[in-house]
């Protein structure tokens, strides 16, 4: 429970035995009385053994599906679980649960809400062609969300009742689908989504890359779902 | 004569081999179907490539051969299409199934873990 809310915490996890016995571990210390699922998104590693050792329920997929096929499952789950809230957490530790409940707070008036960095708190600055990309699906997102976004890739994420339903049945599986293209529809349908500011942290583990040829090619991934998520019904 | 030859015994070949996989089962009678129909145009101009000038002309193409070549182009484009279009489609269906069995997989964990537990407690 968190504020009176029955809570499930959803944790997408690919190869992160190093950092999700932590995760699992602060969440549930900072949060008692929520329920934390892992959805081991096909590993090759022990993640799902280590995730369940450390107190989640773990939902096993047998095959690599990304982050949206593993989400939906998350969505599939709280729904037939009843469960009022359900927020999507990273598994390599860069979000700070203690912000859970801020996000929770704000789910009394909105139907998505979003934490995100670059919104007044903590320090993380990106450049180059990533940095575009953000600039370009901040301002369309925005517009369509009609609320100032200015962190649309965030995979910190809490969801209502009624959010939760529509993502039961409705989660894109392809690349960035799960958070650009989630937010066009969410958008579109009349939910009101909003952000909230929060200090990312360093991962625990792996390392984000800096190649600035991924970084163009990102940027042309992402202007193309966005196109695609804006002509789409 | 010798071309005639080439062509019009390529055209039965393939019509053997779809008749063949369609008997054993090996090819979905939604697709067999859509071959044998092309076989069906594609056999009587392999042996007279020019039944189809006058629709050439009537087009613009020079000869009915490059006709049949364009046409021949733009269904197989458009196969490829509707396979990519199959493809997707069966990744949806097996998506839903992952997610399916990984619900119910992680369902029979909980009441696994909740059976155990009632046992060493009871004992």
């Amino acid at each position: 429970m968190v504020n009176g809310k029955r809570t499930l915490i959803i944790i997408p996890a690919l190869n992160e035995s190093g950092s999700i016995a932590d995760v699992v571990g602060e969440v549930r210390g900072e949060l008692p009385g929520v329920d934390v699922l892992v959805v081991d998104d096909g590993s090759t590693d022990r993640t799902a053994a280590v995730a369940a050792a450390a107190g989640a329920r773990v939902a096993k997929l047998p095959y690599n599906l990304g982050v949206g096929g593993a989400m939906r499952l998350g969505y599939r789950y709280a729904r037939d679980n009843d469960y009022d809230v359900a927020i999507q957490i990273d598994a390599d530790g860069q979000h700070d649960p203690r912000y859970v409940p801020k996000l929770v707070d704000l789910l009394d008036d909105n139907d998505l809400v979003i934490g995100a960095r670059f919104a007044g708190e903590g320090d993380y600055n990106v450049r180059g062609p990533r940095r575009w990309a953000m600039v370009m699906l901040s301002a369309v997102l925005s517009r369509v969300a009609r609320t100032k976004l200015t962190d649309t890739t965030s995979g910190f994420r809490a969801a209502n009742r009624r959010v939760i339903e529509m993502f039961a049945g409705w989660y894109p599986a392809e690349y960035l689908g799960d958070t650009v293209e989630t937010l066009v529809h969410t958008a579109r349908r009349g939910y009101r989504i909003r952000q909230v500011p929060v200090a990312m942290r360093k991962r625990m583990a792996g390392t984000p890359s800096h190649s600035p040829a991924k970084a163009m090619i990102y940027l042309g991934r992402a202007f193309a779902v966005l196109t695609l998520a804006l002509i789409r019904r | 004569m010798k071309l005639t030859l080439v062509t019009g015994l390529t055209g039965l070949l393939l019509l053997g081999t779809i008749v063949e996989l369609l008997r054993r089962r090996q090819l979905r009678e939604k697709y067999g179907m859509l071959w044998l129909a092309v076989l069906i145009i594609v056999i009587p101009l392999s042996l007279f490539p020019r039944l189809l000038d006058n629709v050439a002309e009537l087009l613009g193409v020079a000869s009915g051969v490059s006709l049949v070549l364009f046409l021949g182009i733009v269904f197989l484009l458009l196969v490829c299409v509707h396979l990519s279009w199959e493809v997707s489609a069966l990744e949806e269906e097996t998506r839903t199934l992952a997610e399916d069995f990984a619900l119910l997989r992680a369902q029979i964990d909980a009441d696994r873990a909740a059976r155990d537990e009632l046992v060493s407690t009871d004992g």
